[in-house]
């Protein structure tokens, strides 16, 4: 079980085990990530409280077999699917693609309700390829033993879209992997001003758990956090246009052997230069004092400050709410066995009775708060923590503009002072020197002028990105908040459900 | 009612109520010949249903003759103490006057309840339990916080949590007016204890009781009693008693005594957990508030849409919780001390029944030696008149123990039930209403 399962090399006819992709039929894989059962059919809950279960709308009407292989693994029906009837099988959201979440569905959560209508949007990129791909990250399985063993994660796209090689892939990677993918879309793209999605964060105590092999609630909980966070990361790296296209990303999903990213180990030596370089830029950004020209940015940025600090309050109270819902669901349960033995010492059968009945209601509401609260932090609280990391790489990108802009202003500085000194040798008549100055001079010259055209494209890109940034927020934040809602929804009319049926019983008693 | 609570003071200031006020909690079980239904002090605009406002909207149980009525009109709070108004309305000719009102404090009601306790008359009886002791500190701490903290916080979540503070210090004195009410009116309806002669003292007497609290020595005097009391009635209740009934009684009330406790501990915390809960919800709500206020994009329409949804969650919430606290909660907590009267009543009987035991066998030792037989004889007599005055009367009254509570169970828990199901449906109409604007919307 501990051995790495070798993905088949790309273009193997073993692939044949997925089937193919219906084209023209549902676009929005990306809706999939989201809880959406015609059918009631619910995987039995497993040792895990709290299961993710991702519908892909693309298609397959039975379970895809690739994902019933290790039927011992706890996590195999992670991404369980479940059939849907193709014709009628509608996007769970209103609008396009929808945020890459994927929210854990307890198992008492998971009667379909959400069905809001077929309105599908499709999203043509420049190339006149419609956006079409969804990504799971599932069957976390454990390689390796001791401090060395690490968490591999099966990755596999589905996509209909040509700049990929083939309609299904699977690969597996490691955690790592994720931030060496990052690591390299950041060095890339972020100071040319995209709003490059940030990877997961680290976690050395979890891991270490699971390292050591501590096989309890709470490191299944770690493992299960990270993978949903990290299908999330995939999902929105993939939404972004440009991401998409870039060489990394596709042989990140698509390559069956990936060089090992060890810079992104934190003792590295690639690590500690990040650690020195974010020191750097800390202290030139309060440094740079730019003289804002566009109005536009200053606004925006304040805007994002306002939010940033707004996210962390709002993350913060939903996590406090997500501890006490835990502790109310503890709390809950130990009343109702207290319950249960006043009402064996009762010595009144009709009262002795309703007592037992009030602590079985006392149970099962238990059970709905634990689930409620699993709701509340799989959907709301990933989400603003994923925001509040989103925000922070939409202002890195703002302070990328700042020394964008800083840089030419620097070299046009650096200009005016050869133009200075040619000045001078002019009079000093030093004629080879005079030559080599002039030659400076044309170079700067060319170089404040791709200064300035860096500075304005890095601007235009970020409008660009901020308002994709924006779109994609309100699409995101409405669908998490209708599935949230949603939840709320269930859990009250359980409660009714059972206070009904308790109800009648309080009356009997004689 | 108006509260005003400054905090800028390191006192709570006089926190009056007026006759509106919630009454006793229906305990006791009589027929509800005079249920009157109080309205219970508003706390704030409150948008849920009428019959319900306020967190305590009690029936009112009186005797059904209306010889002796006592309620406590009035109540004021000021520093530490809290005065009573005691109210009574009587026809019996004892009492100098039909109607009449005294002020009375806490220590006086424990004064009352103890004479009953030492009263050797009242041994046969289930003593009805004395009221806990105001406990306002929790509050008075939170509000020398939020007094020392006014500069740091902003207008609004200053009056939000001078609200809230005030809410709470209001709960908790409604409750503790309720359960000295209920003390008194079980002695009301009591048809032995209602003529005690320092009830009437109570009662009427309108001036000062001159009742000093316990003094060290006192409280040391006190602890010992227990102490020897305790290891007595361990001792008392090894004898094993001939009468099925009480044998029965003993080990049911032991074992639901502690069965009570545990419950009534737990109940607590789980409401605890579910107000902080509620709180969070509260919080969220009023960041969603400032979201809505700074939020640029369409995202902002989901804000305004959603804080009021969230903030009238949290009311539903506390609500729920402090339904719960009531009907559950405050429940299992008079049971318990109910319980453990009875407990009380029936080490009492144990005891007289081993005092019997032991003078019947003293008079054996005195008529084998014929020594003191005479006076052997009468103790003898007075114990054997006291055990079965005691039996006869601690029957009937674990008969009626166990009546009260069966009906007082039945009521809270079909009160809980049916709140419990208005809240979650007043929940899911709120929710759902949110809902389908927000899926409305495009």
């Amino acid at each position: 079980m501990a051995a790495e399962m070798e993905p088949p090399p790309l273009g193997n006819a073993g692939e044949t085990d997925f089937r193919e992709l219906e084209d023209g039929e549902d676009l929005f894989v990306s809706t999939v990530t989201t809880l959406e059962y015609p059918e009631p059919s619910s995987p039995e809950p497993a040792s895990l409280p709290a299961e993710d279960i991702s519908i892909n709308s693309n298609g397959p009407k039975q379970k895809d077999v690739s994902f019933d292989d290790d039927p011992e693994d706890l996590f195999a029906e992670a991404t369980e699917e479940v059939s849907l009837d193709s014709p009628e099988r509608e996007p769970i959201l209103s609008d396009g693609p929808s945020p890459a979440i994927t929210p854990v569905t307890p198992t008492t959560m998971l009667t379909p309700r959400m069905d809001l209508g077929a309105r599908c949007r499709i999203e043509e990129d420049n190339n006149g390829d419609t956006f079409d791909i969804h990504i799971a990250v599932s069957d976390p399985e454990k390689v390796g033993d001791g401090m060395n063993a690490y968490m591999g994660y099966k990755v596999t796209t589905k996509t209909s879209m040509t700049i990929f090689n083939k309609n299904e892939t699977t690969v597996r990677r490691r955690f790592s992997d994720f931030l060496g993918l990052h690591s390299k879309l950041a060095s890339k793209y972020l100071h040319i001003g995209y709003i490059v999605p940030p990877a997961p964060e680290k976690s050395i105590v979890g891991m270490t758990k699971v390292k050591v092999g501590k096989e309890d609630l709470s490191s299944a909980e770690f493992v299960e956090k990270r993978r949903s966070a990290l299908e999330r990361y995939l999902m929105r790296t993939v939404k972004h246009p440009v991401l998409l296209k870039d060489p990394d990303v596709i042989m990140f999903l698509e390559s069956s052997e990936l060089p090992r990213a060890v810079s992104t180990q934190a003792l590295s030596g690639a690590g500690i230069l990040r650690m020195v370089n974010k020191a750097a830029d800390a202290v030139n950004k309060m440094t740079i004092k730019m003289n804002e020209s566009d109005a536009w940015f200053e606004e925006k940025h304040q805007q994002f400050e306002n939010l940033d600090l707004q996210l962390r309050k709002l993350h913060a109270s939903v996590e406090s709410l997500v501890c006490h819902r835990k502790e109310l669901s503890v709390n809950t349960a130990s009343f109702a066995k207290s319950a249960a033995m006043l009402g064996n010492s009762e010595d009144h059968t009709a009262l002795s009775r309703a007592l037992s009945q009030l602590a079985e209601v006392e149970e099962k509401i238990d059970r709905l708060h634990q689930d409620q609260a699993y709701a509340d932090f799989y959907l709301f609280s990933e989400l603003l923590g994923d925001y509040v990391r989103l925000i922070t790489a939409v202002k890195s990108v703002f302070d990328q503009r700042m020394k964008t802009w800083s840089k030419w202003q620097d070299t046009q500085l650096l200009l005016q002072k050869k133009r200075e000194s040619e000045a001078k040798l002019q009079f000093a008549n030093k004629p080879d020197k005079l030559q080599q100055a002039k030659d400076e001079i044309k170079e700067l010259e060319g170089k404040v002028e791709q200064g300035e055209k860096d500075f304005e494209l890095i601007s235009k890109t970020i409008r660009k990105e901020v308002s994709r940034f924006e779109k994609e927020r309100v699409k995101d934040f409405k669908a998490v908040i209708i599935k949230y809602l949603e939840s709320l929804v269930q859990t009250q009319q359980q409660l009714i459900k059972y206070w009904e049926a308790f109800l009648p019983e309080a009356k009997a008693i004689a | 009612m108006n509260l005003i609570l400054n905090p800028t003071l390191d006192e709570a200031p006089p926190l009056r109520t007026h006759r509106g006020i919630v009454t006793s909690h229906d305990f006791l079980t009589t027929p509800p010949a005079a249920a009157m239904m109080q309205e219970g002090l508003d706390d704030g605009p409150d948008f849920l249903s009428e019959e319900d406002r306020g967190p305590r909207a009690v029936n009112v149980d009186l005797q059904t003759d209306a010889t002796l009525q006592v309620d406590i009109s009035d109540a004021l709070s000021e520093r530490d103490k809290v005065k009573f108004t005691v109210h009574t309305k009587s026809t019996l000719p004892n009492f100098k006057q039909n109607e009449f009102s005294v002020v009375r404090q806490h220590e006086e009601f424990i004064w009352l309840h103890d004479s009953f306790v030492e009263n050797e008359e009242y041994a046969g009886y289930i003593i009805p339990p004395a009221p806990p002791r105001p406990d306002f500190d929790a509050s008075r701490e939170k509000l020398q916080k939020l007094g020392e903290g006014e500069g740091s916080m902003t207008k609004e979540e200053f009056t939000k949590m001078k609200q809230e503070l005030e809410a709470e210090y209001l709960a908790i004195f409604k409750k503790t007016v309720a359960m000295h009410e209920v003390f008194l009116c079980r002695v009301a309806a009591h048809p032995v204890l209602r003529k005690d002669l320092n009830f009437h003292v109570f009662l009427e007497y309108n001036q000062d009781l001159s009742v000093r609290g316990k003094n060290k020595r006192e409280k040391m005097e006190d602890f010992f009693k227990n102490v020897v009391k305790s290891a007595d009635g361990v001792l008392v209740a090894g004898v094993k008693d001939v009468d099925d009934f009480f044998e029965h009684e003993k080990t049911f009330l032991l074992e639901y005594h502690n069965r009570v406790k545990d419950a009534s501990a737990k109940s607590d915390r789980m409401i605890r957990s579910h107000k902080s809960a509620a709180d969070d919800i509260n919080r969220i709500a009023s960041t969603l508030y400032t979201l809505g206020t700074q939020d640029s994009t369409d995202v902002c329409k989901y804000w305004t849409k959603l804080f009021p949804l969230f903030s009238k969650l949290s009311k539903i919430e506390a609500r729920v919780a402090a339904d719960e606290d009531l009907k559950l909660a405050d429940l299992l907590k008079y049971y318990l001390r109910e319980s453990q009267a009875a407990k009380d009543l029936l080490y009492r009987r144990g005891r007289a029944l081993v005092d019997y035991e032991n003078a019947n066998k003293a008079l054996d030792k005195a008529r084998a030696k014929n020594k003191d037989v005479l006076q052997a004889e009468t103790s003898q007599q007075v114990c054997c008149q006291k055990f079965e005055k005691i039996s006869e009367s601690a029957k009937q009254e674990l008969i009626d123990f166990k009546t009260r509570r069966v009906a007082a169970f039945r009521k809270n828990l079909v009160e809980l039930a049916e709140l419990e199901l208005k809240h979650a449906k007043g929940n899911l109409q709120l929710l759902q209403s949110c809902l389908g604007v927000l899926k409305g919307d495009t």
